[in-house]
């Protein structure tokens, strides 16, 4: 009797060991390719992180670290890149990678043989790619793009795999074992990865869950282990009980003036709105306390190129946006519309705040929710807007952030346009050494504080719930969960 | 007094109170509806805020009396084109009957084979969101229910002998069916206005819970509930307030409703 009990004890600890090594993250969407060259969606990257890796890959300070190559290096002219391959980083399907799974990986990208390639980065800006020896890539620009770096971390993938859609094979510290649309994405430990100490767990799901107060739900059930994106009231919600981390999430909340719409072309009514926006009460309201307060189009998680002490360069005060709306010929106010996307609750809070604000200054702001659809079509694409409230996902790169209001940029939905600023960016992209680079791009983040661009509002941050046993997450300034550094504990 | 008296009484005073306090909402209401107070966020009901305040630190009460104009509005204006449009569209298929009254009634019929949420969603997402098209969203699908009740009244009436006589005489149709059916009919019209005014502020309520009725910072006590429902844990007075006040404007006019029918076949 005592040994069937001692047996059952046993074998109750096996099994909970063997459920510990395993993690449930909710997700809220579908992937849309698995095939990584061709997937464009942050949800289906921020889990395919875990299969996939580059030459390189982003590491979680915002630059990046070599992986399947050990080392590199980039001209004096910043053309030509050479990276030399770590030795024994095997694929998943067991094969070791080699310097042709590289060609025809950066190949399939930039496009060969007449084929169009599937990146438009590597179609625009490479010339040639060849091997040196059996260790050794080199890669050469056409055009000179100091940000080209960062590319590097697409993911490279084995010639002999003759469907990546279906069967998708990396160098990453998981191993892709199913995907079944709408319930879940699973990943397993791959033994062979070149650091072996990684990953800690066994398996991993992600599970597809759309409905956010479902999510909670399955958390608060002990279903899912991982809540990686919540928001400032969801974790109001769950309480204390729980392992909440916060990071910025590089995001910019802002509010966009249409320049080409008046009164909005007066640079004084641009800084008079900015004045009559308090900030803090909007982080206060609408994201409980949990953001960033932002003076400039720029997340300070992107510490080297961040310029700091503008988010107090226009001090909330009612007076000083008065006599600026009088100085501008509108000592009443005027009726404008704030254009909010309807399926963003935070952005028509944000609104909601931010009008009875205006209000305080006489400017009565009308808010008009829209389909996301329209929203981009006539906001985004059209620039048929008078104001609209709005978050820009971050980058890597602080070109691509900046580039947005770059006169003849397609997408400078604000119709922003400054000489200067155009000749900062042009000569930013130019420049091969950081510092140089980054003191451009400070001074460009001054210049659309100082012309009162936009609102700047907030870096809403983000909140990961952890179940409270387990430890190790790594918050990166980007849309991706790395899961090969948790442990339960 | 018996039971369909005490019916109709509760739906009076029901609706009475509720129609006092969307009066009153008209000249006053204890705080700003839109204005937002960073320090009173979440407050509990207390003798300053009777119902608490919500996520922006407003007033619920205030937005409870300001929604109530909302309901009120909602229900009369679409009841009003429901039962204009289904009045006559009904007068004229019951008395001609024929050939047009297949048409119409068969139209009739495929509106009802439809969901009329379905409908009124379909109506909005296609004309746009906003208090206007909520509006005749709900008016329209309220059409087929009025049609049919008055066909079946101008059926049974226009063989009784006094449309006969009126006939002989000469009276033009348009005058036998608005003076001489129509006021013969109107009891089962009056109860289904009662009704149907109980479904329209259901109707906005559910529209407005989808985000597709009211727009912010206008209260709407469907967007309220919506707005609310994340809070449930955190400030649950909040999603209580609108919840409770959707049921009693709804349960009122259902008790009306009854109350009426009830008197009706008594006689």
């Amino acid at each position: 009797m005592r040994r069937i009990v001692l047996i059952l004890i046993l074998l109750l600890f096996a099994v909970t060991t063997l459920l510990s090594q395993r993690i449930v993250v909710a997700v809220m969407q579908d992937p849309d390719f698995l095939d990584p060259h061709r997937a464009a969606a942050s949800g289906t990257y921020e889990m395919m992180f875990n299969v996939f890796e580059g030459l390189l890959k982003p590491d979680p300070n915002g630059t990046v670290i070599p992986a399947i190559a050990e080392s590199y290096s980039v001209s004096e002219d910043g053309m030509l890149y050479t990276f030399t391959l770590r030795s024994g980083v095997k694929f998943h399907d067991g094969s070791v990678v080699t310097v042709d799974d590289v060609l025809y990986s950066l190949n399939r990208l930039k496009g060969s043989n007449g084929e169009r390639g599937l990146s438009s980065d590597f179609e625009k800006f490479v010339s040639k790619i060849e091997a040196v020896d059996d260790k050794t890539v080199k890669v050469e620009l056409s055009t000179l793009n100091t940000d080209f770096l960062e590319k590097f971390i697409v993911a490279i993938i084995p010639e002999s795999n003759e469907n990546h859609e279906k069967n998708p094979v990396g160098t990453g510290p998981f191993r892709f074992v199913e995907y079944r649309p709408g319930q879940r994405l699973v990943i397993e430990r791959f033994e062979e990865y070149w650091n072996p100490e990684l990953p800690k767990v066994e398996e991993v799901e992600f599970r597809i869950i759309p409905d956010n107060q479902a999510a909670i739900m399955s958390f608060l059930a002990g279903e899912v282990q991982i809540l990686p994106r919540l928001d400032a009231i969801q974790a109001m919600v769950l309480g204390d009980r729980y392992n909440l981390l916060t990071a910025e999430q590089n995001m910019v909340q802002l509010m966009a003036m249409n320049h080409a719409v008046e009164p909005f072309d007066d640079i004084r009514i641009r800084r008079a709105i900015n004045h009559a926006v308090d900030k803090e009460e909007v982080i206060e309201i609408v994201a409980d306390g949990y953001g960033t307060k932002l003076g400039s189009n720029m997340s300070p998680i992107m510490s080297t190129y961040y310029r700091e002490g503008l988010e107090d360069y226009y001090e909330p005060s009612a007076e000083k946006a008065k006599a600026l709306l009088s100085e501008a010929g509108y000592p009443d106010g005027f009726d404008t519309k704030i254009t909010v996307p309807s399926n963003y609750q935070f952005h028509i809070d944000t609104a909601q705040v931010i009008a009875e604000q205006l209000k305080r200054v006489g400017i009565r702001a009308e808010i008009e929710l829209v389909e996301w659809s329209v929203w981009l079509d006539r906001v985004y694409t059209a620039r048929e807007y008078e104001m609209t409230i709005i978050g820009l996902t971050g980058k890597l790169s602080a070109y691509e952030i900046l580039r947005r209001y770059v006169s003849d940029y397609p997408r400078n939905f604000f119709n922003y346009s400054d000489v200067e600023y155009d000749r900062i960016i042009g000569l930013a992209i130019e420049k091969t050494a950081v510092e140089e680079k980054a003191s451009l791009f400070r001074k460009a983040q001054e210049i659309l504080t100082e012309d009162a661009a936009a609102v700047y509002i907030m870096d809403p941050n983000f909140i990961v719930a952890l179940a409270p046993n387990l430890h190790g997450y790594t918050i990166y300034p980007l849309y991706v969960q790395d899961m090969s550094t948790l442990y339960y504990r | 007094m018996n039971k369909s008296r005490i019916n109709l009484w509760i739906g009076i005073v029901l609706i009475s109170v509720l129609m006092l306090m969307m009066v009153v909402s008209l000249f006053y209401t204890p705080f700003s509806v839109t204005e937002i107070n960073r320090l009173e966020r979440f407050e509990p009901p207390s003798a300053r805020h009777l119902l608490g305040t919500d996520n922006f630190g407003r007033d619920v009460l205030s937005r409870i009396m300001k929604g109530s104009q909302t309901a009120f509005f909602v229900g009369l204006v679409a009841v009003s084109i429901g039962s204009i449009l289904g009045v006559l569209i009904g007068a004229i298929s019951g008395y001609f009957g024929g050939i047009v009254d297949e048409i119409i009634m068969r139209i009739v019929d495929s509106m009802m084979a439809f969901p009329s949420i379905l409908l009124a969603l379909m109506f909005v997402s296609v004309f746009g969101v906003g208090l206007r098209n909520t509006i005749i969203a709900i008016g329209i699908m309220s059409i087929p229910s009025f049609a049919r009740i008055t066909r079946s009244g101008f059926v049974q009436h226009k063989e009784l002998d006094y449309v006969k006589n009126a006939k002989i005489k000469g009276v033009s149709n348009l005058r036998i069916m608005f003076r001489h059916i129509l006021p013969n009919v109107l009891s089962p019209i009056v109860v289904a206005a009662s009704m149907g005014f109980a479904n329209a502020v259901l109707a906005e309520a559910a529209l407005s819970y989808l985000g597709l009725g009211i727009q912010p910072p206008n209260p709407s006590w469907g967007k309220m509930l919506s707005e609310s429902q994340v809070f449930i844990t955190v400030g649950p007075w909040y999603a209580i307030a609108p919840g409770v006040f959707i049921t009693l404007l709804v349960l009122g006019f259902n008790f009306l409703g009854d109350g009426i029918r009830d008197i009706r076949e008594k006689r």
